[in-house]
């Protein structure tokens, strides 16, 4: 009786049941890594802003204070940004001819308002409240970044769900004295968690719903 | 079996369904959210002429009425006059903060015998309406805030307008 398989059927074989294990493996395991990428989480991306304004200078060269633009960020969801006028404060009377601030008088003739480009954008069935991380121990930097060292401004966490439950989690690893909060230079000291744990009793933080569901999706 | 095979690709075809974004970016507008909705491509509507606002008559109330000065009104103060106020005026009240150090012109120091003598109302008044080339801080700083900052620019005249007798115990500590 002739062979029905050739020799080298049983490598096809032993390679066909080895794929059959691998492939969704890798499959699984490439998908992730794509997800976790910044090509998809658009973390470090620096986006196009015009007027194109640098953090790097005004907030650390010349150390403004965050709240002169951001100001509604200690009293609602939003951190609010510059209206015209907050711009004009200074460049009423400083770089009045300024060719990269055309857009900011431009705005002020026209009575439009600046479009300013989103760079910290989360998903729509995201609730999140800036006022309640800066009132309750979460710093500016904690997600932002650096901003005082970036002229322009980019996405510095890869605001993924992980990434938001590694602090709601564990909050003690990343909360911050009161007085810290807008501090770009502040790091966690070595006793952080020692120190972490005593300012979640004091901010009243309960840890056990901080991962419930209906905390951020509402 | 064999006839279904074409229907594969289809299959994986529809599960691409599945990256649909309208979740991601839903048809709800943002605050700040660019929207097509109204010319000005803004979500933010203005007030309509002679809108009164929620909140408009106790902002008015707490505007006529300084609270009563306490060591958590000056810390406040102190923080807000700090964030908004230190970059021109300076962090002492010279007026010689680092926009002006930039070309910004020069706001008269705290420390002249005419701003020590204004009542407390007048900077509650300049931080409300502006003064001279200084813009009015009414969308930035709450009307309770601005007495705040005012109690904080009396404690820097204070701080220079005292006699060391007047303070025993600050002699004391410095001998």
């Amino acid at each position: 009786m002739a062979q029905i398989f050739r020799p080298g059927a049983d490598t096809y074989a032993r390679m066909v049941l080895l794929s059959i294990v691998l492939l969704p493996t890798l499959a699984i395991f490439l998908t992730y890594l794509v997800m976790r990428s910044s090509t998809v989480t658009g973390q470090d991306f620096v986006l196009h802003q015009w007027p194109p304004f640098s953090h790097a200078h005004h907030a650390g060269e010349l150390g403004i204070g965050c709240r002169m633009c951001h100001n509604s960020v200690e009293k609602a969801a939003s951190a609010g940004m510059p209206s015209t006028h907050v711009c004009m404060t200074c460049h009423s009377q400083i770089w009045t001819n300024a060719p990269m601030l055309a857009p900011v008088r431009e705005s002020l003739a026209d009575d439009k308002p600046l479009h300013w480009t989103r760079v910290n954008d989360l998903p729509d069935y995201v609730y999140f409240d800036h006022s309640v991380h800066v009132n309750n121990g979460v710093g500016c930097s904690t997600c932002h970044g650096p901003v005082d060292t970036m002229p322009l401004m980019r996405q510095a966490a890869p605001l993924t769900m992980g990434w938001c439950l590694d602090c709601h989690r564990s909050p003690e690893k990343f909360v911050r004295p009161t007085d810290k909060i807008y501090d770009f230079d502040w790091q966690p000291p070595a006793d952080q968690e020692e120190k972490g744990k005593r300012l979640l009793v004091q901010y009243h933080i309960e840890t056990s719903h901080l991962t419930d569901c209906s905390v951020c999706h509402r | 079996m064999r006839r279904r095979a074409p229907l594969l690709p289809l299959i994986a075809l529809l599960a691409l369904a599945g990256c649909d974004q309208s979740m991601q970016d839903q048809p709800s507008i943002k605050p700040y959210e660019a929207t097509a909705m109204w010319p000005d491509g803004t979500p933010e509507r203005g007030l309509p002429d002679g809108v009164v606002t929620r909140g408009a008559s106790a902002a008015l109330a707490a505007l006529s009425e300084p609270p009563p000065v306490s060591e958590a009104l000056l810390a406040r103060g102190r923080r807000d006059f700090d964030d908004f106020c230190a970059p021109c005026h300076g962090y002492a009240g010279d007026g010689d903060g680092i926009v002006v150090q930039r070309g910004f012109p020069p706001p008269p120091s705290y420390h002249s015998d005419r701003l020590r003598a204004a009542p407390a109302s007048h900077f509650v008044d300049v931080i409300t309406n502006g003064y001279g080339a200084m813009y009015a801080y009414s969308d930035r700083v709450a009307p309770e805030d601005r007495w705040a900052i005012t109690a904080y620019i009396r404690a820097l005249q204070t701080s220079r307008d005292t006699a060391l007798a007047a303070v025993p115990d600050a002699a004391e500590a410095l001998q």
